[in-house]
């Protein structure tokens, strides 16, 4: 018999995600922390989280092409995106909600704030889903490839294309939310938010293509997988 | 076996609002505890309020305990009409965010002693590559703040920018707590 786990999580890797001030990102120079972050043990409000009562409270909505409730479809290259959702010990973690949002085709989101870019919204695409991970921690939503789109932090400014993933996991601890980059993109050298996260780490952010997901005649296949911290306890066995 | 490598970080940009809903903590279902406002701004290092902050909020019940499979203290009841989790993205023209909930109880800390009541938040918006976790503590509760093993861990000089007031004037408590990104009396942030 396998005794609950006492969750314990592994340190967050501060080395592999971006550092809080960024100056190349300029928004980042206000916004970020000064002072030494303080560390505390893990008591059951860390260790514990929202992430198992959304999985419980919400539904899948996982094809961004037809969920915009026109009867219509999307325009732009259908995309089908899967992979799991796997602690830092490779366990999938099983029943996470996975929120979604992008632009669309044109690099343009449905948002009141997006008013400088001139291209087309698409009256089908809205640009936001959800799906959970089974019991192995896959997960697999339907979208089209949203567009590049300029912004404001520096002259000729691009956004690569991407598409918001926010995640609770199990705990408070494993909080990730992060961007989804799509494989052989131009811009990545040109983009300090992508450049952001170090060297060594800011590929895992890329999706790879992947033709054993893509269907004929229907749509593009792309794999990625998300990592996020892990238990450093391990169950124990006891005697049968 | 190797460890994998964490995925990176990014930031919940401008547009977030178009997904991460409004999520209230308590609604007109009834909830066992005292029912209570918080309020404040995020502000950054200019004191500027951040107009796109996204607030989220994690707390046990009354009773002290959390609606999740890993606080397995069966003997302390779950609320059914309470999850424990609220978000709200800041109003944009003043950075400033509004919620009502109740007053949580007290949860243990790993040594066995009662930690004093505390909402767990996260904080996130555009030009945060990483959010950032606090703790709002309770002024009213002098006693169990003075025990708290992680208000202990930080400085005294510092308390203050977690621990809320509280306002009777209207029918409601009231609790202000601001979130500073910067500054003298920057918020404590907590790497948990």
């Amino acid at each position: 018999m396998v005794e609950p786990v006492i969750s314990h999580y592994g340190p967050r890797a501060y080395d592999d995600h971006p550092p809080f001030l960024y100056a190349d990102y300029r928004s980042t120079v206000k916004r970020s922390p000064t002072k030494d972050l303080i560390q505390i043990v893990q008591t059951l409000s860390e260790t514990t989280g929202p992430g198992p009562v959304l999985a419980e409270l919400h539904d899948d909505d996982a094809d961004m092409t037809t969920n915009s409730g026109t009867g219509g479809q999307a325009i732009g290259s259908r995309s089908i995106i899967t992979g799991r959702v796997l602690d830092e010990n490779g366990n999938g973690v099983p029943n996470t909600l996975i929120e979604l949002w992008q632009c669309n085709a044109s690099g343009r989101y449905v948002h009141w704030r997006e008013v400088d870019y001139p291209a087309p919204l698409d009256p089908n695409f809205l640009g936001v889903g959800q799906c959970k991970t089974n019991t192995v921690g896959e997960y697999r939503f339907v979208t089209v490839k949203p567009g590049a789109y300029p912004w404001g932090n520096h002259p000729n400014a691009w956004r690569p294309a991407h598409i918001h993933f926010s995640l609770w996991g199990p705990s408070l601890n494993t909080r990730l939310v992060t961007q989804m980059y799509f494989p052989d993109d131009p811009l990545f050298e040109f983009d300090p938010i992508y450049r952001s996260a170090p060297e060594h780490s800011r590929t895992r952010m890329i999706a790879s293509y992947d033709h054993t997901v893509t269907q004929e005649n229907w749509a593009l296949g792309y794999r990625w997988d998300i990592i996020l911290r892990g238990e450093l306890a391990t169950p124990v066995e006891e005697d049968h | 076996m190797a460890k994998l490598g964490q995925t990176p970080s990014q930031t919940v940009g401008p547009y977030y609002t178009m997904k991460l809903k409004r999520i209230p903590l308590v609604g007109s279902d009834p909830v066992a505890g005292e029912r209570i406002r918080v309020e404040g701004r995020v502000l950054d290092g200019d004191r500027n309020h951040i107009e796109d902050a996204l607030i989220e909020i994690w707390q046990a019940n009354a009773a002290g305990r959390y609606r999740h499979p890993a606080d397995t203290r069966d003997d302390i009841e779950l609320d059914p009409g309470f999850t424990g989790y609220g978000r709200f993205a800041v109003d944009f023209m003043t950075g400033r965010f509004a919620f009502e909930t109740i007053k949580p109880g007290q949860v243990p800390d790993p040594e066995g002693e009662m930690q004093a009541p505390h909402l767990s938040l996260v904080i996130t918006s555009r030009g945060m590559l990483n959010h950032s976790y606090t703790r709002m503590y309770f002024a009213d509760e002098a006693e169990a703040n003075a025990a708290d093993l992680i208000l202990q861990k930080v400085p005294p000089e510092r308390h203050h920018t977690i621990i809320a007031e509280r306002d009777d004037t209207d029918d409601m408590p009231l609790y202000r707590f601001d979130i500073r990104f910067q500054g003298d009396d920057e918020t404590v942030f907590f790497d948990v």
